[in-house]
């Protein structure tokens, strides 16, 4: 195979290389910080050992906290995937020389890019798919996803370390203000195999190029920021499921299986020895707060909710410093029960919501009454609550 | 350790570095020990590398070509960028475009799949639009400078 763009080399190599090892890092950090959010016991996968950050309470304030770590998780991971397509592109040469290791200590080397290219592209296409619903690779989304982050993790380090040095070498080798300010195709200097040495004829300048793969993240973060962002740019995200009517839900009450019947005059909410119906709940004291649910999926939403305080029905229910909560749902689904912290439950904007923006909730928000607590990672804020546990610490 | 490393072919502490890389990927893949799904999950982490190398670089490296034959120097670009954004829109919503997964998605968002084959086409067709318009206005000023 003849490579011969006279792009290729190791100054356009370096920068998309140093933008990055500047944007990974955040991506993966609030990709594990997402796994701390969903709170001790309730991550997944379970057993992990020493792969995780210090476990800390999952703080509820500021309440756009989860929105702002998943919005960044995904939305930074989207708008890198032009990047790393370019940067994937300009060493692409590298993979067809040969023979393929030199030494030991080369094929070594080559072993941690597998690492690096297959954990990039393997965290790109399932993140990808899950945003979009399709599992069609017929593993856990969340163990494959979070095992293959810590062996991209591995790679990327390495080769930081290994090509920082050489990377430092060819950005002062020519100066990007200078390749910004004139358009040049001249190829870089024929010393490095990245180089061709029979280069076609230029159709495109290095700025040209770098203006192409800016623009590509760029027209990304159009198509997709406005899932998470709202507003206007709700409506630009054409692409991805973005909701109906109102605003955008992660399940609906059919496919939970919710029965008419069993949310209708029926329904209770068992409290300890209690069960209050909803006419019961909507006599206690009723707060508003305005807050984000926000999907691991990558949207988020900001509405006014109004119901019950989580602390007032702890008291209620003779549990008033409680160390945790047990939510159940009428959902039998894998999400259909969640554990809250004591900080999660005390806090004053922490709801059992029965309405939302002056109306009932509908059946697909959750009808009669759903957790809502700030900062909560949404999966967490439980739809269609059938049961609370207030725990004594 | 220095023999050893000279031996290699890297230094002593890129040994190390590369050594404590590929221990740290298998204290990882030995939580997966025992999980049915691992070799799907192996296949599809290989497989990424090996379809991005050796199926979607030669397939737009061709596509490439070919348009510059067509069109050779800079004016390729006209359709080059374009035809880049409208791939990667392609690429990046596959799911949703081709309908994969249309089950688990009209569970979660109470949406079908069917609006997006024809919003990805919509969107290419704005970004040829858009080139084609920044190419007869800059055909239309250099005439006019002519």
């Amino acid at each position: 195979m003849k490579f011969r763009s006279p792009l290729r080399g190791p100054w356009l190599t370096s920068v998309l290389g140093v933008v990055l090892l500047a944007a990974l890092p955040l991506v993966i950090v609030t990709g594990l910080l997402d796994y701390v959010a969903y709170g001790p016991g309730q991550s997944i996968p379970g057993d992990v050992g020493l792969l995780h950050l210090p476990a800390f309470d999952w703080p509820t304030r500021p309440s756009w906290l989860f929105r702002l770590t998943q919005g960044l998780h995904v939305g930074l991971g989207l708008v890198l995937v032009p990047v790393v397509l370019a940067k994937l592109w300009s060493v692409i040469p590298r993979l067809f020389v040969w023979p393929p290791a030199k030494s030991i200590g080369h094929a070594l080397e080559r072993a941690t890019l597998l690492m690096l290219v297959g954990g990039i592209l393997f965290e790109i296409v399932t993140g990808l798919m899950n945003i979009q619903y399709d599992y069609a690779f017929g593993f856990s989304f969340y163990t494959a996803h979070y095992i293959g982050a810590w062996v991209f993790l591995a790679g990327f380090v390495t080769h930081a370390v290994l090509k920082l040095p050489v990377a430092r070498r060819a950005l002062r080798t020519r100066s990007l203000r200078a390749e910004l300010r004139v358009p040049t195709s001249a190829p870089e200097p024929v010393d490095d195999e990245l180089v061709a040495t029979d280069p076609a004829p230029p159709t495109m300048s290095r700025r040209g190029a770098l203006a192409l793969v800016g623009g590509g993240a760029l027209f990304v973060a159009t198509i997709t920021a406005g899932q998470t962002l709202g507003g206007p740019l709700r409506d630009l995200a054409v692409l991805l499921p973005r909701g109906r009517d109102d605003f955008p839900i992660n399940r609906t009450a059919a496919a939970a299986a919710i029965e008419p019947a069993a949310t209708g005059a029926a329904w209770r909410l068992a409290l300890g020895a209690r069960a209050l119906t909803l006419a019961d709940l909507l006599q206690l004291p009723q707060h508003t707060a305005r807050l984000p649910i926000a999907c691991v999926e990558g949207w988020s939403t900001v509405q006014d909710w109004t119901g019950v305080r989580l602390r007032d029905l702890a008291a209620l229910a003779g549990v008033p410093t409680p160390a945790s909560a047990f939510v159940e749902s009428l959902d039998a689904g894998p999400f259909g029960r969640a554990t809250l912290s004591a900080g999660q439950v005390l806090d004053p904007d922490a709801l059992l919501a029965l309405r939302v923006n002056g109306a009932d909730l509908s059946p697909d928000h959750g009808y009669p009454a759903r957790v809502v607590v700030p900062a909560l990672p949404g999966v967490h804020c439980t739809k269609w609550v059938r049961s609370i546990t207030f725990r004594e610490a | 350790m220095v023999v050893l490393a000279r031996r290699v072919g890297v230094s002593p502490a890129q040994l190390v570095l590369l050594v404590a890389c590929l221990a740290l990927a298998a204290y990882a893949a030995f939580f997966l020990l025992g999980d049915p799904a691992l070799l799907r999950m192996l296949i599809w982490f290989a497989g990424a590398a090996v379809v991005h190398d050796l199926v979607l670089f030669p397939l737009y490296a061709a596509g490439d070509r070919a348009l510059v034959a067509v069109l050779p120097g800079p004016r390729v670009n006209y359709l080059r960028v374009p035809a880049l954004g409208a791939g990667l829109m392609l690429l990046m919503f596959w799911p949703g475009i081709v309908r994969q997964g249309e089950v688990t998605h009209l569970a979660a968002t109470g949406l079908d799949q069917a609006p997006y084959l024809g919003r990805w086409l919509a969107a290419s067709a704005v970004l040829f639009g858009a080139s084609a318009v920044v190419f007869g206005v800059r055909v239309g000023l250099r005439r006019l400078r002519v």
